[in-house]
């Protein structure tokens, strides 16, 4: 997996310009940008599944609710909880949750696949949406941020909006590197293969369904990270948040910006976030506009954003006479 | 529970699976047939629904209202076909959940301009608004047996139509080998359109007859939806046999599920799907 240059070098600059923004943009941008960078860690999640593993899992928002809710139960209404406790506590939940609907999913492939992790996400859904201790369907209030500290002197203070955007976009950095490093290595070589052709893999002795659950596992687990960010920015989690509309909005997230580049998610969720908060200005019946944007990408951008930008790259290096970029 | 209250659940488990038969029963023939997934299904059930309501008020027949609305049900089941889902055929499963749930966002919001966001009710018929008494004080309301009835031989006219038609023999030969049928000189894709639009009016026909006892609200499509591919996961993709099995289990698990466990009814339904998938991750009837 290559990087084209021109695409490295606009990463690098997208990045810079998120490192200045707090320092120009508007308070209300500033919020948005903060929804779009946890959108991208929760998108590019999802792209090791669909775009690397091959698993199109459309119950994905599960893991990213389900450590929301973690966050909900272990904050005390009286005051705010630690990190150091809270953090763990819905990784862990949300990496047992993973395997655990991971271990009946996998094992099926294609369309059982998508019905089987649609349905089990919906069963949390109604777990949390008749559950009236946790909020029921009007969900359940974040009351403090957690506290990140050190033997009683704080490290961070993720109140302040500053620290908390530049935690966000430290996350997003090493979620792209971790992810990068992971599938460079031979665990990323055996699930792309299985991707490629998973009877092969097999063939070449390697216990497919391991490697898939694991890597399950993974995606599952970093949406969860996102979530968490997710709960402790917006202060509420609600059963919307685990429902298949936010499923389905994360795997249009992959597709606008291009699966199996994991750059390309983040593309689209920055763009998915944006025509949200656009649409919702335009009109109250914004969903009409999103569901024509949605049938439009399918039709007539199935590579999404990364696609285009690679077959552009690589006109640009034929034209220069240089070879052609890969994928 | 004594056995009266016992037969009664089971009643109403039975008349449950059903309904759940009409909407799987066309999903799964979509997809065997088609190879689409359509998460717009549920959108169809909850169009039928708002249909008999609009429909109602202006016939003031529930019959009339559900005929008229079978009508247009066709005609918008195979427009969707023609206008959306044709050009997804050769595409991925991925696609064609989106495009799918691209179209489920519009017509829910189409139906929320229409129709509002409120909670509305269509009355049960008065010559069916009786009850059958069961023992001296427990009693079984006619309508729910009519719905039965009603399912019941729209089950044994698909039946029919599968198995001893010309249409069903297109049907079936279209679902083991498409390439082959479409050699043979049948307009495939004629044949998909009147699948798709059989399907889609069959789910808005559960949603019709349903509308007098569910109530008519917005987000009723997502609901069966989610709880139709459980049925056609367990029964076996593609199979309308396993899909009457796997929405009768469905029914009853969740029927008793209320019963017993009525903090968290609708996890019976899924440790149901959960202990058949163990058994046999390709379902009931499913090909491996």
């Amino acid at each position: 997996m290559v990087v084209p240059r021109p695409v490295l070098v606009f990463l690098l600059l997208g990045f810079a310009g998120l490192t200045v923004f707090p320092w120009v943009g508007e308070s209300f941008y500033i919020e948005l940008v903060m929804r779009m960078m946890i959108f991208g860690i929760f998108a590019m999640s999802l792209d090791l599944l669909i775009g690397f593993t091959g698993l199109v899992s459309f119950g994905h928002a599960a893991f990213f609710g389900l450590a929301g809710y973690l966050l909900a139960i272990v904050t005390p209404e009286s005051g705010p909880v630690s990190i150091w406790l809270a953090l763990p506590v819905c990784l862990l939940g949300v990496a047992l949750a993973a395997l655990v609907i991971g271990w009946f999913s996998v094992r099926t492939s294609g369309i059982y696949f998508i019905m089987i992790t649609l349905a089990f996400a919906q069963m949390l859904f109604y777990f949390f949406n008749e559950n009236s201790a946790l909020g029921g369907s009007d969900g359940i209030f974040i009351f403090y941020k957690p506290t990140i500290a050190v033997a009683g002197s704080t490290l961070l203070d993720l109140d302040s909006r500053f620290t908390f955007y530049y935690f966000v976009l430290s996350s997003l950095v090493a979620s792209y590197l971790l992810l990068r490093i992971l599938l460079s290595s031979p665990f990323g070589q055996v699930i792309r293969g299985i991707r490629a052709n998973e009877a092969r893999t097999r063939a070449l002795g390697f216990a497919t369904f391991r490697y898939k659950l694991v890597s399950f596992i993974i995606a599952g687990t970093l949406a969860g990270y996102a979530g968490f960010l997710e709960g402790v920015h917006g202060g509420i989690m609600s059963p919307a948040h685990l429902g298949w509309h936010e499923s389905g909005l994360v795997m249009m997230m992959v597709i606008l910006g291009g699966m199996g580049t994991l750059y390309g998610p983040v593309l689209g969720a920055f763009a998915m976030v944006y025509l949200q908060d656009w649409f919702q200005d335009i009109t109250e019946h914004w969903l009409l506009l999103m569901g024509g944007f949605v049938i439009a990408v399918v039709l007539f951008l199935p590579h999404g954003i990364a696609g285009l930008v690679h077959q552009i790259s690589s006109l640009l290096s034929r034209a220069k006479g240089g070879a052609p970029d890969h994928e | 529970m004594d056995i009266t209250t016992f037969l009664i659940q089971i009643m109403n488990g039975v008349q449950y699976g059903f309904l759940l038969f009409l909407v799987a029963s066309g999903l799964t023939l979509i997809f065997g047939i088609m190879g689409i997934i359509n998460l717009a299904h549920g959108a169809f059930y909850m169009l039928g629904a708002y249909l008999v309501y609009w429909l109602f008020g202006i016939t003031d027949n529930l019959f009339l209202a559900i005929l008229f609305s079978l009508f247009i049900m066709l005609a918008i089941g195979y427009l969707v076909e023609r206008v959306a889902i044709s050009y997804l055929y050769k595409r991925d499963h991925l696609y064609q959940v989106l495009l799918t749930y691209g179209l489920i966002l519009i017509l829910n919001e189409l139906q929320k301009i229409l129709w509002g966001t409120e909670f509305n009710s269509v009355p049960i018929p008065a010559m069916l608004s009786g009850a059958v008494p069961l023992t001296e004080n427990q009693v079984y309301p006619v309508y729910r047996l009519f719905i039965s009835v009603v399912c019941m031989a729209i089950a044994a006219g698909m039946y029919l139509l599968i198995g001893k038609t010309r249409l069903g023999m297109m049907i079936r030969a279209g679902a083991a080998n498409r390439e082959m049928v479409q050699t043979l000189g049948i307009d495939v894709s004629r044949l998909f359109a009147i699948v798709f639009s059989l399907g889609a009016t069959l789910a808005a026909f559960a949603g019709m007859i349903a509308a007098p006892v569910s109530s008519v609200y917005p987000g009723m499509g997502d609901q069966i939806l989610i709880v139709s591919f459980v049925v056609v996961v367990i029964g076996g993709i593609g199979s309308v046999k396993g899909a009457f099995i796997g929405a009768m289990l469905i029914g009853l698990a969740d029927t008793f599920g209320k019963v017993l466990l009525p903090d968290f009814a609708s996890v019976a339904v899924y440790a149901t799907m959960a202990v058949i998938l163990i058994w046999r991750p390709q379902g009931l009837f499913g090909k491996a």
